[in-house]
């Protein structure tokens, strides 16, 4: 089954971060998408720009109406998210427990339909 | 004679849905996840088999025919939900299923997997003990809510939510790897205990429905036990909903009166469920792996030396709760705590023992904590405090016996 692993966490935290720190986190992902390769469960991953660069968009009497910001403001937002392919939900959820974020933020594991 | 038949054919159907229901349904859906679907798919082959059988005989091997007569269902499911959109996977799953091993003359035992899949994290706490009542007994959602204090259409609906997540989530129906295997197994025994104490909560045993959870649930310690030989808390709770079974004739009395353990007549109690206890319990300490339900039955193994002594060996219960207590960190363990100490060094240490917990806030809506203190207030001669004590926990207990028994310790004071 294919699971996206989406990654929740505070996106201000990075703009406090000194760069020394940024370069470990990035570290630390590098080795986790290397290790979902090797074990052959990877399928894709992106990370996303901050929400502030974020546009919602609405249609209302058939008019486009777009937002400047994320669909919702929360504590902790999307920032990015892996996929990949394992036969069940522990399998996803070991992967997800291992991505660097998973100390500080939350990670939704969804099944993905199979089309 | 049609009738007999009709009679034997619905005996052997019922002993057979007894020990196969849940064997039937953790085996026809151990690849499609789809629970539901073999549950449907079940209850139209028992159908089909009241309605044969009779007429043609009971079946050699009546496990295989079902298996058999529920396959022939699900296909015809899956034909008439073609026209609705299916995935290619899950074609492909249904399909799979229907040619796997077509003539089975025994059914594989898959339902450890399908108890670990109903105790999944992934399964809301207050599904999993329902779901494993009708998936492995075939308990129906009217019956399970009864016995839960829910509707049957709010408990319905709680079984439906957590089986389309079993098979929309991909929860696996196996044995957890062996890193995650004593928390995953905690999750089992507890929804199995959970079941129990559902059946607990009626000790008169007036309402038949809940005192079966309290037997079905020793029935599927027994399963589990069975299962899973190695590991020690499955015995442990076995042998703790045992000792419990055996004193259920002891806890009330012919006027239907609540009567304390420490009050409750010895001789009443079930001699051979508690030996069955005591042996299981000894068994389990040889793993050298102790946990919450080996440490819980110890208590209660503890309390029936009084069997023999004509006194609970307290000093041992001390202990129990001791290890208990780190294990868990749980208020309740600390309040049968500080009630063992007042037995071993007086009602004075024992309230100090209370006091350290009753820092906890959910205490103020806990009768048994504001039972025990009155208990020990009284003892200690705290008249005006014990009266007021007793008074929150009458205000907050349900059970009109306990209320009764509680209400005649006030006046006693």
């Amino acid at each position: 089954m294919k699971y996206m692993l989406l990654i929740y966490s505070d996106e201000t935290g990075y703009d406090k971060s000194t760069k020394a720190d940024i370069e470990k986190v990035m570290a630390a992902y590098g080795a986790y998408g290397q290790a979902m390769r090797k074990a052959g469960v990877y399928v894709g991953a992106d990370r996303l720009k901050p929400t502030g660069a974020a546009s919602t968009v609405t249609l209302k009497d058939g008019k486009t109406k777009v937002l400047d910001g994320p669909y919702a403001e929360t504590k902790e937002q999307l920032g990015g998210y892996y996929i990949v392919d394992v036969p069940d939900l522990d399998q996803a959820i070991v992967w997800a427990s291992r991505c660097p974020a998973a100390a500080h933020g939350k990670i939704e594991v969804r099944p993905i339909w199979e089309m | 004679m049609a009738e007999e038949l009709d009679e034997l054919a619905r005996a052997v159907a019922e002993a057979v849905a007894r020990r196969s229901y849940g064997k039937l349904v953790a085996f026809l859906s151990i690849r499609t996840r789809d629970v539901a679907a073999s549950e449907d798919a079940l209850a139209d082959a028992f159908a089909a088999a009241l309605a044969h059988w009779p007429q043609t005989g009971v079946p050699e091997k009546p496990e295989a025919w079902l298996l058999t007569a529920a396959r022939r269902k699900l296909a015809d499911a899956s034909r008439r939900r073609r026209t609705i959109a299916l995935s290619e996977g899950r074609l492909r799953l249904i399909a799979e299923e229907l040619n796997a091993v077509p003539e089975e003359t025994t059914v594989a035992d898959e339902r450890l997997g399908l108890m670990f899949a109903c105790a999944h994290p992934a399964i809301h706490e207050a599904a999993r003990a329902p779901l494993i009542l009708q998936t492995i007994l075939g308990f129906d959602a009217a019956t399970i809510g009864s016995a839960f204090l829910v509707s049957p259409a709010a408990m319905g609906q709680r079984l439906v939510r957590a089986k389309t997540r079993i098979r929309e989530t991909g929860i696996p129906f196996r044995l957890p790897e062996a890193s995650d295997l004593p928390e995953r197994l905690e999750a089992v025994l507890d929804a199995i205990y959970a079941a129990f104490a559902e059946g607990w909560t009626d000790p008169a045993g007036t309402e038949t429905r809940r005192r079966d959870l309290g037997e079905e649930a020793i029935w599927l310690g027994r399963l589990l036990v069975s299962l899973l030989p190695a590991e020690p808390e499955a015995r442990g709770l076995l042998a703790l909903m045992l000792y419990a079974e055996a004193r259920r004739p002891a806890r009330r009395n012919q006027a239907g009166d609540y009567v304390p353990l420490a009050e409750q007549d010895a001789t009443l109690w079930d001699a051979a469920m508690i030996e069955e206890a005591e042996a299981l319990l000894l068994e389990a300490s040889r793993a050298d792996r102790v946990g919450r339900y080996q440490l819980e039955a110890a208590v209660q193994s503890a309390h029936v030396v009084r069997r023999k002594s004509g006194d609970a060996d307290w000093e041992a219960i001390v202990g129990l709760y001791d290890a208990l207590h780190d294990l868990t960190r749980s208020m309740v363990v600390a309040i049968n705590r500080a009630v063992a100490i007042a037995e071993t060094e007086g009602p004075v240490a024992g309230l100090a023992a209370l006091n350290l917990v009753g820092e906890d806030r959910r205490l103020s809506l806990y009768q048994p904590y504001w039972a025990a203190r009155a208990d020990l207030l009284a003892r200690t001669g705290a008249k005006d405090e014990a009266a007021a004590a007793y008074e929150r926990a009458i205000g907050l207990e349900a059970d009109p016996a306990v209320r009764r028994f509680l209400q005649a310790r006030r006046e006693r004071i």
